[in-house]
């Protein structure tokens, strides 16, 4: 673990999506107002001392705004790729070890769901299972986990072929055994690596549903919905915009900087040299 | 070769009926159909409608309707463009959103390789470290964001291009721009390492002992022998480019199939959603096979059947 203390890349970009995270936390006492509360007399403010980021067109605060759609954005960012994790993991590692016929019947599905397009799909089955919070963590859930299994069998297909698999299997133990401990926590690294790399991809993901206006809708906030917002007045009134635009940036490099510096550490054959 | 290409195509028929298939069901699932109104139509009107869409017969009865119609190549009616097929709908829509894809994959190859290039010509130096900082900053950008800057500056401020419609090659810069970053960003990065491995081969220190400019060794060999992971990406690719479009169309107002597949489903206009996904699919599949045949010709020891 000394290298994390001795890396910039992850110091700075996993410090500050710390940060991130434990403002969203905080979000209700953080907030100076709360996310919905609409102020007549101040509607589309510039950033001032009242509203540090300015309001909205119905006098909603930005910068709490932004806070609160920060639980939302990391929120399904985080348990998206929790879940694509854990159940691309389980799928990957058992077509891969079952390897064959199971193999290329389980993979063939997986080809063809990662072969089309992902925010296509995950408009799809908005469509039938309804646009709240929940329909979106569920599409983006039901779509993202191809990625991670098709890594993770990957990982297997390479890993059961060493001999300390085959002396655990020559000892006689069970295959559930040889899978869950001797084979996949040699993945760790990797898996580690896929998580920091889901995460981005579904705030992406979410943040682009919600600005074309299929994703999470008001009152609630999201960056992506925020910037939607803003898009329609962005001549005249550019700050609502641009704050959401600019957060959504700064988490997107952190993730995918974190991701590629723990990847160099933890994964040395897939470099990037 | 033609028999390769004719068996990738029949691979393709059962994953465009899954698909088609898919979507029925998925469309089918959804509570509501599409003439529920607040005020709901008076009942005999309701009835005539219902027929004219075949709504009124049971759900496998549509399905195969469904299928027989799509093997006449008709994608059915449009519930909400009244008088228009889908198949008019994507007669119109379809090569605005071609021109748009084609133009964004020159730009993101000819951007991405290039860039790739300059980075791998000499690792570490500030161009390397410049390209591949701008290289994660492009594919830490939503497309939202990036079409919106574009505006602000190119349009807003400068006057260069208009911020949106479609009437001519200035009014598709800023589009093709937007949707070629992203991919751009991933084409560098993958030509960057493709080719410092390259570059690390045997081969290369013999071309550079025969006393081949440097040029030369980058260009002719290192880029021909690296190329393969580019190639690989152009199926992606197109699957970036579809939705890459519809948020593109969205913000720049564009009259394309992106656009319109986002008004569909806003409409529940299941027709248009389930002929778009159909075209898409198409796309997609026809795509993969392109890329394949690109592989064999780029590297012979790629050849199917060849041993």
């Amino acid at each position: 673990m000394r290298f994390l203390q001795s890396n910039p890349r992850i110091t700075i970009s996993g410090g500050f999506i710390l940060l991130v995270c434990l403002a969203a936390l905080a979000a209700p006492w953080l907030a100076p107002y709360p996310f919905d509360q609409q102020d007549t007399h101040s509607i589309l403010q510039g950033p001032g001392s009242q509203h540090w980021m300015g309001t909205d067109r119905l006098g909603r605060d930005l910068f709490s705004r932004l806070l609160y759609g920060a639980r939302m954005s990391m929120a399904v960012g985080i348990f998206t790729a929790l879940f694509a994790v854990l159940f691309g993991t389980i799928y990957g590692a058992v077509s891969g070890y079952a390897g064959g016929r199971t193999d290329n019947i389980l993979m063939r599905f997986v080809d063809l769901v990662y072969s089309l397009p992902d925010l296509l799909l995950i408009i799809l089955i908005t469509v039938t299972i309804g646009r709240g919070v929940l329909g979106i963590f569920l599409a983006l859930s039901l779509v993202s986990w191809v990625t991670v299994a098709r890594i993770i069998r990957g990982e297997v297909l390479k890993l059961r072929e060493f001999s300390y698999v085959e002396a655990a299997r020559a000892v006689g133990a069970p295959h559930h055994r040889i899978l869950f401990v001797h084979i996949l926590p040699n993945t760790l690294g990797v898996l580690i690596v896929t998580l920091t790399f889901r995460v981005p991809a579904a705030i992406l993901a979410e943040s682009t549903l919600s600005f074309i206006g299929l994703g999470i809708a008001p009152p609630f906030a999201s960056w992506g919905s925020m910037a939607n917002e803003g898009w329609s007045a962005m001549k005249f009134y550019p700050h609502l915009i641009l704050f959401p635009s600019l957060i959504l940036f700064l988490t997107m490099v952190a993730f995918n900087v974190l991701g590629d510096a723990l990847r160099d550490a933890l994964d040395p054959e897939q470099r990037m040299r | 070769m033609i028999r390769f290409i004719l068996a990738r195509l029949a691979w393709g028929i059962p994953v465009l009926w899954l698909v088609a298939t898919a979507t029925f069901v998925l469309m089918h699932l959804v509570p509501g159909g599409p003439f529920d109104q607040e005020k709901p139509l008076p009942p005999e009107i309701r009835a005539n409608v219902d027929a004219k869409y075949h709504l009124d017969q049971p759900v496998m009865m549509q399905y195969l309707f469904y299928l027989k119609d799509l093997l006449h190549g008709d994608l059915g009616p449009s519930y909400k463009y009244l008088g228009r097929n889908v198949n008019d709908i994507i007669r119109d829509t379809f090569p605005v959103s071609m021109q748009l894809g084609l133009w964004a994959v020159l730009i993101s190859v000819i951007v991405g390789v290039g860039a790739g290039i300059v980075a791998a010509a000499r690792p570490r130096s500030w161009a390397d470290h410049a390209g591949m900082f701008l290289a994660t900053a492009g594919i830490s950008l939503p497309s939202f964001v990036v079409g919106t800057f574009l505006i602000m500056v190119f349009s807003y401020r400068l006057h260069f291009f208009p911020a949106a419609l479609w009437e001519g090659w200035r009014y598709g810069m800023l589009p093709a721009v937007t949707l070629a970053m992203l991919p751009a960003a991933y084409i560098a990065r993958l030509t960057r390492s493709s080719m410092l491995e390259v570059l690390h081969k045997d081969f290369i220190r013999t071309v550079r002992a025969k006393g081949f400019g440097e040029r030369q060794v980058l260009l002719k060999h290192a880029l021909k022998n690296s190329i393969t992971p580019v190639v690989s990406f152009l199926g992606p690719l197109t699957a970036t480019l579809v939705t890459g479009s519809f948020v593109v169309e969205f913000i720049f107002s564009i009259p394309g199939m992106g656009r319109y597949f986002i008004t569909a489903v806003t409409n529940r206009d299941y027709p248009l959603i389930m002929g778009v996904t159909l075209v898409y699919a198409v796309l997609i599949v026809l795509a993969n096979i392109v890329v394949d045949l690109i592989y064999t010709w780029i590297d012979p020891r790629m050849r199917v059947g060849g041993n």
